[in-house]
């Protein structure tokens, strides 16, 4: 009927990662972290013109207890540093985390006393997305690009 | 009423001995008093019928450090009045120096000081005497020093390990 008819037996033989990532790259969960502008964006990724639903991230969860995909959008000021940091601590494993927009990736033009100049100082960063904001397609990119970072990781490397 | 009159009125009832400085600027008055005058100046803008200020639109410092003129005081709070009753709005500042950062909290007069206070003295480290909760309202808890202050460095961090207080607790932020 369909491929299975071309194959000469009834199976395929595969890795247990290839099977894995396959299946977790295409089922993130994400997890919005908005703290400025960049969530407004976030909402354009998520409607229909753009369509985050396209690379199987669509399911936004409030609750980092039910995502995977962390995504932070916007500047992090030093007061929310702990906050950020207990959510992350909150994710289930496997987790990933996409930085988006300049002030989540450097702080961007805030050099002040008052914001993180990255968030890679509290929580490890999968991808950065640059822009401020960054357009609706760059933050699809940085989908697909974890997409092939997950798929050369070893699942079990993750506890 | 115009502003010029507002002002006029404003330093009769206060004396001119007591008026630090007044001046204006596009067409907008205000007028400089010590923080001793400011409750008995502001009261009289509310209860003045002609005057009649109803509605404290923001309250915000200054730092003069360093700004090249030859003003005796280092800091200014400014009180932006406004009358939606009479339409017109004016400007009150009280002159703060560095040696004596205390100024009366008109908390009871304007509700909406209470925040605003908090915020000057987070930002200016000016206290407000009879302030029911003067605490930091932005920065966090364990921040040093006062951050929008001239001498302050500018991009200065300091870290916050351990969770918000505020955040863990039942009890209003004003009580």
């Amino acid at each position: 009927m369909g491929l299975e008819s071309k194959l000469e037996v009834p199976y395929l033989t595969t890795t247990m990662d290839t099977v894995i990532n396959w299946g977790r790259k295409y089922s993130m969960w994400p997890l919005p972290f908005g703290t400025a502008c960049c969530a407004i964006e976030f909402m354009g990724v998520v409607s229909s013109r753009y369509d985050i639903s396209r690379f199987g991230a669509e399911l936004v969860r409030f609750s980092p207890r039910q995502a995977d995909l962390m995504l932070v959008m916007g500047t992090v000021t030093q007061k929310m540093a702990p906050v950020l940091k207990q959510i992350y601590d909150q994710m289930p494993d496997p987790k990933w985390v996409i930085s988006m927009g300049a002030c989540a990736s450097s702080g961007g033009f805030y050099d002040n006393y008052s914001v993180v100049q990255g968030i890679d100082e509290l929580i490890p960063v999968d991808v950065y997305v640059a822009g401020c904001p960054p357009r609706p397609e760059n933050v699809l990119g940085a989908v697909a690009k974890l997409q092939e970072k997950i798929s050369r990781e070893k699942a079990a490397a993750w506890r | 009423m115009e502003q010029s009159e507002i002002a006029a009125r404003l330093i009769a009832h206060l004396g001119e001995d007591k008026v630090l400085a007044s001046g204006e600027h596009s067409d907008q008055h205000w007028v400089t008093v010590a923080p001793g005058d400011l409750r008995s100046a502001l009261q009289f803008m509310t209860e003045d019928a002609d005057v009649s200020v109803d509605m404290l639109t923001d309250l915000g410092g200054v730092d003069y450090l360093d700004y090249g003129d030859d003003r005796p005081w280092r800091f200014e709070v400014a009180y932006q009045l406004s009358s939606l009753a009479k339409n017109h709005r004016f400007r009150v500042k009280v002159a703060v120096t560095d040696e004596e950062t205390e100024v009366p909290s008109v908390w009871d007069l304007f509700g909406v000081a209470n925040w605003m206070e908090r915020e000057v003295f987070d930002l200016y480290g000016i206290g407000f005497t009879d302030h029911p909760n003067l605490r930091r309202i932005l920065c966090h808890d364990d921040f040093v020093g006062y951050a929008l202050r001239k001498d302050y460095p500018i991009n200065k961090r300091q870290k916050l390990t351990r969770p918000i207080e505020s955040l863990l607790t039942d009890k209003p932020e004003w009580a």
